[in-house]
């Protein structure tokens, strides 16, 4: 074990070394391949119930968690209204597309429906942000937080557009070409590619000009201004660019359940976004794919588990909480932080400092 | 007063009207045209009765929250369950004995250890990372919740209001004039009455202690510049777990109140963690005065709300925060 861990590190060393300053890192590394292997494969593997309840779910949680984590790990602004603004894609795709409350759907096609919901989505995570840019470090997780908790108790109240607390439901899901897009199959697909796409755009943007000015306004946004930049507008565009990516996840969330309900869009569950990506690791995309899939196997198999112990099984959440608290104190760089510590200190005198750009 | 005046003489003049306009509706008998327009008048003067005592019952919730924020920087956000905490104790106390007093000193007490212990256990090792405190208090939240859950149950509880404040008071307020030319005055709920008097009684209280002790020098000094008042020889440590007990205790005392005047539930302790949130970032992080004028305006806001546009009510308090947020981020009453 440890000559073949050894022998993985000193390869990705070397190719570390001598890899130009803009090349994909994960894809030298021999695991991500696996990784990307097994998930491509992954109907071969896993039945219905593990490919959308486990696995369509982690990377649905993951895409929301992942625009949480440009926002906190290249932007230093933790958000919590994330879930909000893919609750109110998911909101959008329901009421412009086709759904069992016909009073309220107007009945687009998906194609129409979709590049709506995304636009509406992040114009609202847009302005959202704009007001919160106007705060910094705490301040933005309480105005966040507020925004998100508005925004539930307005869908709670409002009956002409969101339903009130019933929600949407039967929301209609695309078939064309002759396929299903809903089926278990193509639906882990449509999941995948959405999760893909996001994460290497993300990737791309920690490497891009304007991600690197987002890091510097992060580290010292008064020298940034002095040089120049606009540390405002890189903020704000940091939350459009995490809007859309919010909101695409939200248009595949309201796929998956078929329904939207204010339930969904609650202050709880705005912090479980906020638990998944800081427990899984904010400082680089993969982090929050790693928390999701915590949180879903938790969430999943928490209750058999407790029970077989001879726990209460209702205590799923304060293993949530007690998992989270544990993290936070111990590692403020999630499972990824602890890891990575533990691979340096096995090859502390080998690989020296991991790749990092948090 | 006089220099806001003179460098905002615009802003001035309409908040006089608007003051005029507001003791206007409160004292005269209004006209039959107005009660067309806009209801009857017993319906306003209750709504507004009710957003002022639900203010002061905001502010003992915010007032701790401000208060261990301007001192520490730390972001409380467990500091609901402080609130609900302190609700659940002063349910058992107040079953057990049948006292609603004592129910407000075991529940000031039993919280304001809970605050110690969070200071001394958790936020003295992380002091000065604010992000991390309040993942912290995100955390600790969870756990606090979910065990009350398990301890309470997710039944509704509602605090005994003791004999001698139950039943309405007649307020010198006239509501209307009967066909006779008997006038009708205000009925409103004497435990209401007394709970806000209270909360105002606490508001100056902490006030006057801010202002005119050595104590509360201390507090300011310390909410100015700490490192400065640590090297002044002051242990700052005792100060910080002082104010975070009484912070933590008068959420506690806010939740007996809270528990009389309404009910407690799973759920309260986020609702009153916005509460505060908002309440505090109206009036200003960190000001008495701030959280005091704050808790007025979003409890006024969320009463008539309720009366007048039933459907939005949530969303006009939400509104008030971002408007203030637009025009002066840092709150109304913070002195930065």
């Amino acid at each position: 074990m440890s000559l073949a861990h050894d022998s993985r590190i000193a390869v990705r060393h070397a190719a570390l070394a001598q890899r130009p300053a803009r090349v994909w890192p994960e894809i030298n590394h021999p695991a991500a391949w696996i990784v990307a292997a097994i998930l491509v494969i992954m109907p071969l593997i896993a039945n219905g119930f593990f490919l959308i309840e486990i696995f369509a779910s982690t990377l649905i949680l993951g895409t929301m968690a992942l625009s949480l984590m440009v926002l906190a790990g290249y932007g230093g602004m933790v958000s919590l209204m994330q879930l909000t603004i893919a609750g109110f894609s998911a909101y959008m795709v329901a009421v412009f597309g086709i759904s069992g409350n016909a009073n309220i759907s107007l009945g687009w096609p998906w194609w129409l429906a979709v590049p709506m919901a995304l636009a509406l989505a992040t114009a609202f995570g847009t302005l959202g942000g704009a007001l919160a840019v106007r705060t910094e470090g705490i301040y933005t997780i309480m105005i966040t937080l507020a925004i998100g908790a508005a925004f539930y108790y307005f869908t709670n109240q409002n009956w002409a557009i969101f339903n009130g607390h019933t929600g949407i439901n039967t929301v209609a899901t695309p078939h064309f070409w002759g396929v299903n897009w809903r089926a278990d199959i193509p639906f882990y697909y449509i999941v995948l590619a959405v999760a893909a796409l996001c994460y290497f755009a993300v990737e791309y943007l920690s490497r891009a000009p304007f991600g690197l000015a987002l890091q510097g306004v992060r580290d010292n946004p008064r020298r940034m201004a002095a040089l120049g930049f606009n540390v405002n507008a890189h903020r704000v565009a940091a939350y459009a660019f995490a809007s859309f990516i919010a909101a695409l996840a939200g248009v595949l969330q309201v796929w998956n359940y078929r329904q939207i309900s204010p339930g969904s869009v609650s202050v709880g569950a705005c912090i479980d976004v906020l638990i998944i990506a800081v427990v899984g690791g904010i400082t680089r995309p993969i982090g929050p794919f790693i928390g999701a899939l915590i949180f879903v196997l938790l969430r999943t198999f928490a209750l058999d588990f407790l029970v077989r112990i001879g726990l209460d099984g209702n205590r799923f959440r304060l293993l949530i909480g007690l998992g989270f608290l544990a993290i936070v104190f111990w590692s403020s760089d999630g499972v990824i932080g602890l890891w990575q510590r533990w691979r340096q200190s096995r090859g502390a005198d080998r690989s020296g400092g991991g790749r990092r750009h948090g | 007063m006089s220099r806001f005046v003179e460098r905002h003489p615009a802003w001035a003049l309409i908040s006089i009207i608007a003051i005029a306009v507001v003791l206007w509706l409160v004292f005269a008998i209004w006209p039959p045209g107005l009660e067309e327009a806009i209801g009857r008048k017993r319906v306003f003067l209750n709504a507004v009765f009710n957003g002022i005592t639900l203010g002061g019952l905001y502010f003992l919730v915010a007032s701790g929250f401000t208060l261990i924020f301007g001192l520490m920087r730390n972001v409380n956000l467990a500091h609901g369950s402080l609130y609900l905490f302190g609700g659940y104790v002063g349910y058992a106390v107040s079953t057990a004995t049948g006292s609603w007093i004592l129910s407000f000193i075991v529940a000031f007490i039993l919280t304001a250890l809970v605050g110690v212990l969070l200071q001394l256990i958790v936020f003295r090792r992380m002091e000065g990372q604010d992000l991390r405190q309040t993942m912290v208090t995100i955390g600790l939240s969870i756990v606090f919740a979910d065990l009350m859950l398990w301890a309470c149950g997710g039944d509704f509880y509602q605090i005994q209001t003791p004999n001698w404040l139950i039943g309405p008071v007649d307020l010198p307020l006239v509501t209307a004039i009967k066909s006779s030319g008997e006038p009708v005055y205000l009925r409103y709920p004497m435990v209401r009455l007394v709970i806000f008097a209270a909360s105002v009684v606490i508001g100056v209280a902490m006030w006057l202690a801010l202002n005119r002790t050595r104590i509360g020098m201390i507090v300011r000094a310390g909410v100015d510049d700490r490192d400065i008042l640590a090297a002044t020889g002051v242990r700052i440590q005792l100060v910080f777990v002082a104010v975070f007990a009484f912070g933590a205790g008068l959420a506690g005392v806010a939740g007996v109140v809270g528990g009389t005047f309404q009910s407690l539930s799973p759920g309260e302790d986020i609702r009153f963690l916005l509460a505060s949130l908002v309440v505090v970032i109206v009036g200003g992080m960190g000001s008495i005065p701030g959280a005091a004028l704050g808790a007025l305006i979003i409890g006024l806001a969320e009463q008539l709300g309720s009366v007048y546009i039933p459907t939005y009510a949530i969303v006009v308090t939400f509104l008030i925060m971002v408007l203030v947020l637009a025009i002066r981020p840092q709150g109304l009453l913070a002195r930065r």
